[in-house]
């Protein structure tokens, strides 16, 4: 077993900044703690180095109490988001200082120490460059030292506080998946904190999204994007379109925004029954899907039910659709809609991305595959219809 | 065109820069220059031999020595408590830090002769402790230890006041790193903390070291001017130039102007030593 978090709790003065963590990693994974900045993720880290010390809790290491340990003995490697190079001493020197500052019966000879830090060095991608200093090194070149630095006394497991967080997105892009190789080399457990989503998802087994001192989620990255636990999970793993709308007694939800223009019928598709579409009047600025049970369900609107009028015993609800799940055209078809103005157009990548303006000011976002943007030939500042595919609700 | 009138609107006319580097010459001659000069002057005025006569002199040679003990005493006491001191504030949270930090500031905004006051007071026959320390024939005023004292205290902020804001910028993630790579806190300290600050402390050694030996006012009052026993060299200048033995008390002087010219040329060096790294 790896590491075993129990209740842990801290605050320091009045800010709380863990509040009962319990957390289980096993030996060999990568676990990235994904969170704003004040979510606890860091404080995390920083006690399961030692570095900090929980008021209460249980700090687990491969089944031994890590607490009555000093961080010395922990066996543990910490990469720090500034490097925190030894910036007095050559890149040699900091990638040995932890062979040179055990004790005499510990300590390699100097020729080990040496063979040691070079291939070290060269694990890292940097050799040639053993007598430089910190200061003439790229971002890069210096995060890679510090992790060989890390490397040097050969930790269990590995801890890094955003290891690329000072990075250009290249650099970062290219280090990050180099670090997933090398954990998968290295009989390692690795835990990294980081603030990026992407990052989280691309590199980790496992994904622990926290925030305000709690852990809101913890699972592989496809269960955290695909099933998201609560709003905020969903709300911090990406952009995503709010929706005002409310819940009948029988469960199904309806999109109540007063903006929402309905079409003079709805059309269903989702069982061409018969061979022929169904048609269900549509009333007045109702949009219908069907809830199902938790967690977090993905709604088709096509599944449509007869209407409703709202009621006063409806429950409101909030509705979220991500802006790849938005649905654009050009006229007000059939379908009820939303009404809004294109206001601006990002076509990089490949989804281009549209910000539409609703009545009240609000933006809403879209995403849509270029060849069809390029069919739907929208110019900017023109009107245009949406309305979401598909969207979620968490109770 | 356009490149010139910018040139215009951030550099001013020449007549003007003119003054202004006139009137900076101007002063540092009257105030510091001539000064320094009047003292070599007077000193070497009838040539080598009555200068290195004054120096020699029993009472000259005494308070060299003094002064050289009370800072030899003075100056490695204030460097441990300086790095202690800043040690504290720059790395760790505690209550009554700002007061701390005050405290450290309290002789740059007493007066020196308070300082030596307060000693008086403390060590006097008019305090119980003063009276025990008499009856038990421990003497502190009057004499050396009074005048080490009164030093410690008037240049404990130097080597401090000097670290703290270095140590505060470059945080504590060096020596995290440093303990986390299995360094003992006594390792960590020499491998890591001591070479980054090693310029700063210099430097607030040299000041702390000027000082100490240039220190009048707080010394003044406790020693009591016992020729040849509890004078040093600032001191004794004033009793030579109270007795009109100008050329001896020039002399004299002329020693604590090679001491600042030193320490001048040294800190110079450590500043560009500093800004380099």
């Amino acid at each position: 077993m790896g590491i075993r978090l129990t209740n842990i709790n801290k605050s320091f003065g009045d800010f709380t900044a863990l509040k009962d963590v319990s957390l289980d990693i096993k030996t060999g994974e990568l676990i990235a703690l994904l969170g704003p900045s004040g979510s606890g993720k860091t404080t995390l880290l920083r006690i399961i180095a030692g570095l900090e010390q929980a008021d209460s809790g249980e700090v687990l290491m491969h089944g031994e109490q890590a607490n009555a340990k000093g961080v010395r003995d922990r066996n543990v490697g910490f990469v720090f988001q500034h490097y925190a190079l030894f910036r007095h001493m050559t890149i040699f020197e900091n990638v040995a200082f932890g062979l040179r500052v055990r004790e005499d019966a510990n300590r390699p000879s100097e020729n080990q120490i040496r063979r040691k830090v070079l291939s070290l060095l060269k694990l890292v991608h940097l050799e040639g460059l053993h007598s430089r200093y910190p200061n003439q090194l790229s971002g890069g070149q210096r995060q890679r030292v510090a992790l060989a630095r890390a490397l040097a006394v050969e930790p269990q497991v590995l801890l890094l506080d955003e290891p690329f967080g000072a990075l250009d997105s290249k650099v970062r892009k290219e280090l990050r998946r180099w670090m997933r190789r090398l954990h998968d080399d290295m009989p390692i457990t690795s835990v990294f904190v980081t603030h990026d989503q992407e990052e989280a998802m691309e590199v980790a087994d496992r994904v622990v999204v926290m925030s305000n001192g709690r852990i809101e989620q913890v699972g592989a990255p496809d269960e955290v994007w695909n099933k998201p636990s609560n709003s905020f999970v969903y709300d911090f793993l990406g952009n995503y379109n709010e929706f005002m709308g409310w819940k009948d007694a029988k469960g199904v939800v309806h999109l109540d925004e007063s903006d929402a223009r309905p079409g003079p019928v709805a059309y269903v598709n989702e069982e061409p029954e018969e061979g022929f579409l169904r048609r269900y009047p549509l009333v007045g600025g109702l949009l219908r899907g069907v809830l199902n049970r938790k967690p977090a369900p993905i709604i088709n609107v096509q599944q449509v039910v007869p209407a409703e009028r709202k009621s006063s015993n409806g429950k409101p609800v909030k509705l979220y659709a991500r802006p790849h799940e938005m649905l654009i055209s050009r006229v007000h078809g059939a379908e009820e809609a939303i009404e809004v103005k294109l206001v601006h157009i990002n076509p990089a990548g490949a989804l281009v991305k549209l910000e539409l303006e609703r009545s009240s000011g609000e933006i809403l976002q879209a995403e849509l595959p270029a060849d069809e943007w390029t069919g739907l030939m929208l110019k900017k500042g023109e009107t245009a219809f949406v309305r979401p595919k598909v969207f979620r609700l968490f109770d | 065109m356009s490149a010139s009138l910018q040139k215009q609107t951030v550099t001013e006319p020449l007549w003007m820069k003119s003054l202004l580097i006139l009137i900076a010459v101007g002063f540092m001659t009257l105030l510091v220059i001539l000064p320094v000069w009047m003292i070599f002057a007077e000193a070497l005025k009838d040539g080598l031999t009555p200068y290195l006569h004054a120096l020699s002199e029993p009472d000259a040679i005494s308070a060299l020595k003094l002064t050289l003990l009370v800072s030899a005493i003075a100056v490695p006491l204030n460097l441990v408590f300086g790095i202690a001191a800043s040690w504290a504030i720059a790395k760790f949270e505690f209550r009554g830090k700002h007061l701390l930090i005050t405290l450290i500031d309290l002789p740059f905004s007493v007066s020196p002769v308070i300082s030596g006051l307060i000693y008086v007071l403390l060590f006097g026959t008019h305090s119980v402790l003063g009276n025990w320390l008499i009856a038990n024939g421990i003497s502190i005023l009057f004499a050396v230890p009074g005048i080490v004292l009164a030093t410690i205290f008037v240049t404990f902020p130097f080597v401090a006041r000097e670290l703290i804001p270095l140590m505060q910028e470059q945080g504590s993630d060096e020596e995290e790193a440093a303990v986390m790579l299995g360094a003992s806190g006594w390792q960590t300290f020499w491998r890591v903390t001591l070479p980054n600050i090693k310029w700063g402390l210099l430097y607030g050694v040299l000041l702390c070291n000027a000082r100490a030996m240039g220190e009048f006012g707080a010394v003044s009052v406790v020693s009591g001017h016992i020729r040849g026993l509890t004078n040093t060299i600032p001191l004794h200048v004033e009793v030579l130039y109270n007795e009109y033995n100008f050329l001896a008390a020039f002399a004299v002087a002329s020693l604590l102007t090679v001491l600042a010219l030193v320490t001048l040329v040294l800190k110079t060096i450590i500043e560009r030593r500093f800004s380099r790294d």
